[in-house]
């Protein structure tokens, strides 16, 4: 935490000499002995998770960048080569495929971590919004390194989405014409994208650092919600190596055996059919869709810039929903809410939710139908951070929440004074 | 006015319906609507399943059904001969260990005359085919392939097992699939009906709104006959048989390193479940001592 004090103890003339120059290795093993809140659950793991797979996709991605070829003519070929004639090549693209997918699950879970433990409040503001800076630049990085492969879904993808800015008045078109490199999708376009695909996943590694710099600063939410008092620093953390560090490594493989699983026995399955047909600007598809992990946001396209306002947003003091059971309920509908918005996201807006019959017209489409399907649950994302968040922070009764992290676990919440107070912090 | 919860009943209260319901709409969508194709039939194929390999029988069968029906029209621009022959392919041989010294392969690709330019003149000439050479296109440009068949081009079938919904049970639908058209539906000339092909009928239809044939058009009119290519084993020379092995073959040529993969799947797999366990013994170990 931000008052740790170093332990470190130069052993060696070499490790000396270098500590007076440059304290790498100092900063190496601060970061390694850093205090973590001992109570940190599963859910805490996926940073260390996300790290893999951010290096997992670079790794891959520089020696996929040795052998495709980002022109029109020969991307799709280009690909199918990697699979069929480089050495393990068919291995290190379908980790790259597939682990675009692990990273999401990923980072949508890390996300819901973040927000059911109320890890985005004071004094963690900077973490949550550097994270979700990191957040749109992995929807941009998959974006722009789904259209590579030039099959028929990045193509047509690629035309939906920039035709998306094309829509802003006045300005949309030169805006358009100007990404797009030309009057449309092509080879310019193609080798545009391909340079920024390769440049994005170095900025998302800055904005990393920035993200666990951040974090070391402020010091690590848990599971509980509460700041660690000074004088129980002692006993209420423990140091991140080894005890994290085997943690995270145990969730680390659990989380590899199911990318494997995709890897190596359904490396299609996350895909689409489509994207195995050579980009062909003539034939449309008959439904565009995009990967599944943007498929709540298509639903309701331009929903990522509220959650950089959500710490503002949450007016409660208690930080973990584990205190509070009004605020959980409407966490547990969001998650499901967000399922159906990625239903939505894949479905035809015409089509009905339930069974054959029609009901009512209600405005421009069937009351059953994804449409409507789709913005309802659109309102609830909406409302979740923009009504309930705030107002339910103002009116709920929260349960007394522990004063240390060492108490619910060895005393259970019985052990707990009667009639503790709801909040350390009480308001106005 | 305060808003007053219970401790843990509203969860319940509220989730169940709640989850009721996203399950009733994840079902929904099954209910097949107007204008869809069939489902294609689910075939047994050897290669499916995580343990699933190509039966190499099959995927000569099927290569010499591509070779003498798919060919005349259908390019696989991605494969070469020396492809046949590697690990897994439908020549492999386990004692040639390189394709391009695989004497059945040279003699298939032998078989087709391939352009070249004459190394020492300049000139253009034809020659015999040799492992390293890709299958030839069957014609020129995609304007002669699409001349050659009413305006359709044949779409090259390397990787259509992977290009199309259901993969080699489609492939294996579609082929064998073929029926009259229903009454009542209106046929352009140069197109054949099909009710595993994606596409939508009811503008075509003229009988009962609400029994929409299904399927499509497509403009391959139907390609295989009993007893059309001869087999050197005792497969049935059906449409149903060719349909199978052609559709294997593709699956194949699909994913050609989908036996590899399987196998190292396999040995990850168990690497990685090991070093889970030994992983997890160390964090008892280690945390046995902490409380949390």
């Amino acid at each position: 935490m931000s008052e740790h004090q170093s332990t470190y103890v130069p052993r060696t003339a070499f490790e000396r000499w270098m500590d007076t120059r440059l304290p790498i290795i100092r900063f190496g093993a601060d970061y390694m002995s850093l205090p973590t809140p001992k109570n940190l659950n599963y859910w805490y793991t996926f940073g260390a998770i996300l790290t893999i797979c951010l290096m997992v996709q670079i790794i891959t991605g520089v020696v996929l960048a040795m052998h495709y070829v980002p022109n029109t003519e020969m991307a799709f070929a280009s690909v199918e080569r990697i699979m069929r004639d480089v050495n393990g090549g068919w291995l290190i693209r379908y980790v790259h495929s597939n682990g675009a997918s692990m990273f999401f699950i990923a980072v949508y879970i890390h996300m819901l971590r973040g927000l059911y433990y109320g890890s985005y409040k004071a004094p963690r503001e900077m973490i949550w919004i550097v994270g979700c800076v990191i957040f749109f630049l992995l929807i941009a990085t998959a974006f722009l390194g789904y259209v590579l492969p030039w099959g028929q879904m990045s193509f047509h993808g690629a035309v939906v989405i920039t035709n998306l800015i094309g829509s802003i008045p006045v300005i949309g078109g030169s805006i358009l014409t100007w990404l797009q490199g030309g009057p449309a999708i092509d080879n310019a376009t193609l080798n545009r994208f391909f340079s920024l695909h390769y440049l994005l996943p170095f900025v998302i590694f800055g904005c990393v650092v920035l993200h666990v710099w951040a974090l070391h600063t402020a010091g690590q939410n848990n599971p509980v919600g509460i700041l660690i008092p000074k004088d129980r620093v002692a006993k209420d953390t423990v140091p991140f190596h080894p005890y994290y560090t085997v943690k995270d490594g145990f969730a680390l493989i659990l989380f590899l055996i199911m990318f494997a699983a995709f890897v190596f026995f359904m490396p299609n399955a996350l895909g689409h059919a489509d994207n195995s047909i050579p980009a062909n600007p003539l034939v449309t598809p008959a439904h565009i869709v995009p990967e599944w992990y943007l498929l709540p946001f298509y639903a309701m396209f331009g929903s990522i810039a509220v959650l950089f306002i959500l710490p503002w947003l949450d007016t409660s003091r208690v930080r973990s929903m584990r205190y509070r059971p009004t605020m959980r309920v409407f966490f547990y509908i969001f998650v499901v809410n967000a399922f159906v918005l990625g239903l939505c996201g894949a479905m035809l807006p015409d089509a009905p939710v339930i069974g054959e019959f029609k009901t009512f017209m209600l405005i421009d489409g069937d009351l059953n139908s994804y449409l409507w399907l789709g913005r309802l649950a659109t309102l609830y994302y909406f409302a979740f951070f923009l009504v309930i968040l705030p107002m339910v922070g103002l009116r709920e009764t929260p349960l007394p929440i522990p004063q240390s992290i060492s108490e619910p676990v060895l005393g259970g919440p019985a052990a707990m004074p009667a009639g503790a107070p709801a909040q350390p912090e009480t308001r106005g | 006015m305060t808003l007053s919860f219970g401790k843990t009943a509203p969860v319940k209260s509220i989730l169940i319906p709640l989850i009721a319901a996203a399950g009733l709409a994840l079902v929904a969508p099954a209910a097949q609507a107007a204008g869809e194709a069939k489902k294609p039939r689910d075939i047994a194929f050897s290669f499916e399943g995580p343990f699933g390999t190509f039966d190499q029988g099959q995927l000569q069968r099927g290569y010499k059904v591509y070779r003498e029906v798919c060919a005349a029209c259908h390019s696989m621009n991605l494969l070469s001969f020396r492809n046949l022959a590697e690990d897994g392919g439908p020549f492999w041989d386990p004692h040639v260990s390189n394709p391009n010294e695989n004497r059945f392969v040279r003699v298939l690709a032998a078989e087709f005359e391939i352009a070249d330019i004459d190394s020492e003149t300049g000139e253009p000439i034809r020659r015999p085919g040799t492992p390293a050479d890709a299958f030839p296109d069957p014609y020129p440009n995609a304007t002669a392939a699409a001349a050659g068949n009413g305006g359709a081009v044949p779409p090259d079938l390397s990787v259509m097992a992977k290009a199309r919904k259901g993969g080699a049970d489609y492939i294996y639908s579609l082929l064998s699939g073929y029926q009259p058209a229903p009454a009542g539906l209106r046929i352009a000339p140069g197109q054949h009906y099909n009710p595993y092909m994606p596409g939508d009928l009811t503008p075509f239809w003229e009988g009962d709104h609400d029994k929409v044939p299904y399927g499509g058009f497509i403009a391959m009119a139907q390609p295989l006959r009993d007893g059309q290519v001869t087999y050197d084993d005792d497969a049935p020379e059906t449409i149903d048989q060719y349909s199978r092995d052609v559709a294997a073959f593709i699956a194949w040529a699909s994913d050609p390193k989908a036996t590899e993969r399987k196998r190292t799947g396999i040995a990850v797999l168990a690497y990685l479940a090991i070093f889970a366990g030994l992983t997890y013994a160390s964090y008892r170990q280690i945390w046995r001592n902490v409380k949390h």
